[in-house]
This record gives C-alpha cells, structure tokens and sequence, in this order.
C-alpha cells in the first residue's frame, strides 16, 4: 500500500529527492501528495502534475500503487 | 510509426532514409515532410558551449508513443516517425528528427508541424545549459 513520487528537472534539484514512497492514505490527491512529499513547501504556479504517466490536476485522486510525479514546465524539442 | 529515444549522437537524414526504405512503399505515399532541430551555440544572448536534456524516461516514451498514434489518425497518414535525444548535447547536435508521410502535401506539412507544437507542449524533457556563467534550466519562455 505505498504510492511513488517523483521529481524532475529544477523541482528535483529544488526538493532535493528525486523518488520518494510514500503509505497510501484512502482519500489522498495530487495536492495532498505534494504536501506530504515536500513537508508542506508551497507548490509552484507553473508545476505540472501527472499520474501513471498522464497529466492531470492537482485535484485529482490518488490510488493504492500510483506514480505521481511533479515537474516544470518542459522545453523539449 | 515509432517514437524513438536516444542518448547518442545521430543522422536525422541517415535516419530518415533507413525507415522510409524499410517502412514505406514506394510509390504509395506521395508526400514526406521533415522537421530538424539542432543545439544552437547561444541562447538569450550568451554563449552555450553545452547542455544536459533530461526527461522523464517512461513518461516521454507513452506520450510520444500516443503523438504519433494520434497524429496519423489526425492526418490521415501513411506513417510518421519521432526521434529525440537525451542525455549531454554539444552545439550543432541533432536534437529532434519528425516526419510524416501522407498522400498529399498538406497533410504532411499540418503533421510535421503538429508532431513538434505538440512535443514542445507537452514531452517531458527538460534543458540545463552550460554557459561561461555556470548551468541554468532553460524556461518554456526561452525555447523557440
């Protein structure tokens, strides 16, 4: 029952971890896996959320075994 | 229609060559449209002798993989084709490689273009470039 975290790019460097687990708590969004993850920073404006590789908000719901990850705006290409 | 990622230097125009001739028939597509990016030596006015091209291994493959599904679906393609690198780039250094074969030019063209807009949006690799003045993550405001 654990859900993995991951940073990348400056939010990585920022944080100072690049995975971490985390338990899984029933109820638990992208936000509150942020909080949990960072020991409550402020999440920046322009983060981008995803989960199991697709975005989404930082609403959205968490589940048992989901990889959330956390990162800037890309510039790819 | 693969999405490829690479850590190693490559031929965009080899690349090119290699997969139309072993993926497409001859004579069945009427357009191919191509799209190069190179590492430029400078950036917001100073000189970039390097840069580190990280991304987020599993993620980019499953978006990039979709891109290329979706845009042929889109565009009505015969085939379309990704490649991108990762890892440290030198300037002159072939970042990204897109192509779309259609039957009719306009089609090739709105696909190349869509494959790029859309891989800029939303792949995620991040650029840290090296500058006299140290490394510094390059912000979405600054990569045109």
């Amino acid at each position: 029952m654990s859900i993995t975290v991951q940073f990348f790019a400056s939010l990585r460097e920022e944080i100072g971890q690049q995975q971490i687990s985390l338990p899984y708590e029933h109820d638990a969004d992208v936000m509150s896996i942020w909080q949990q993850a960072t020991e409550g920073k402020n999440m920046p404006a322009n983060t981008l959320c995803a989960i199991n590789m697709e975005y989404v908000k930082p609403d959205s719901p968490v589940n048992d075994d989901d990889e959330v990850a956390f990162f800037p705006p890309v510039t790819g290409g | 229609m693969p999405a490829i990622l690479l850590d190693t230097i490559f031929n965009p125009w080899d690349e090119l060559q290699r997969y139309q001739s072993k993926h497409l028939q001859a004579g069945h597509f009427g357009a191919t449209a191509t799209f190069v990016g190179s590492m430029r030596d400078f950036n917001i006015n100073e000189s970039v002798s390097h840069m580190t091209l990280e991304h987020y291994p599993a993620m980019t493959q499953h978006y990039l993989d979709k891109l290329c599904e979706s845009s042929a679906q889109i565009f009505e393609l015969d085939d379309c084709l990704i490649i991108h690198r990762f890892g440290d780039i030198r300037p002159g250094e072939p970042i990204v490689l897109t192509a779309a074969w259609s039957p009719h030019r306009a089609q090739a063209f709105d696909a190349c273009r869509h494959l790029m807009d859309e891989l800029k949006s939303n792949a995620p690799f991040w650029k840290k470039e090296v500058t006299d003045d140290g490394e510094r993550w390059v912000h979405n405001d600054q990569d045109s």
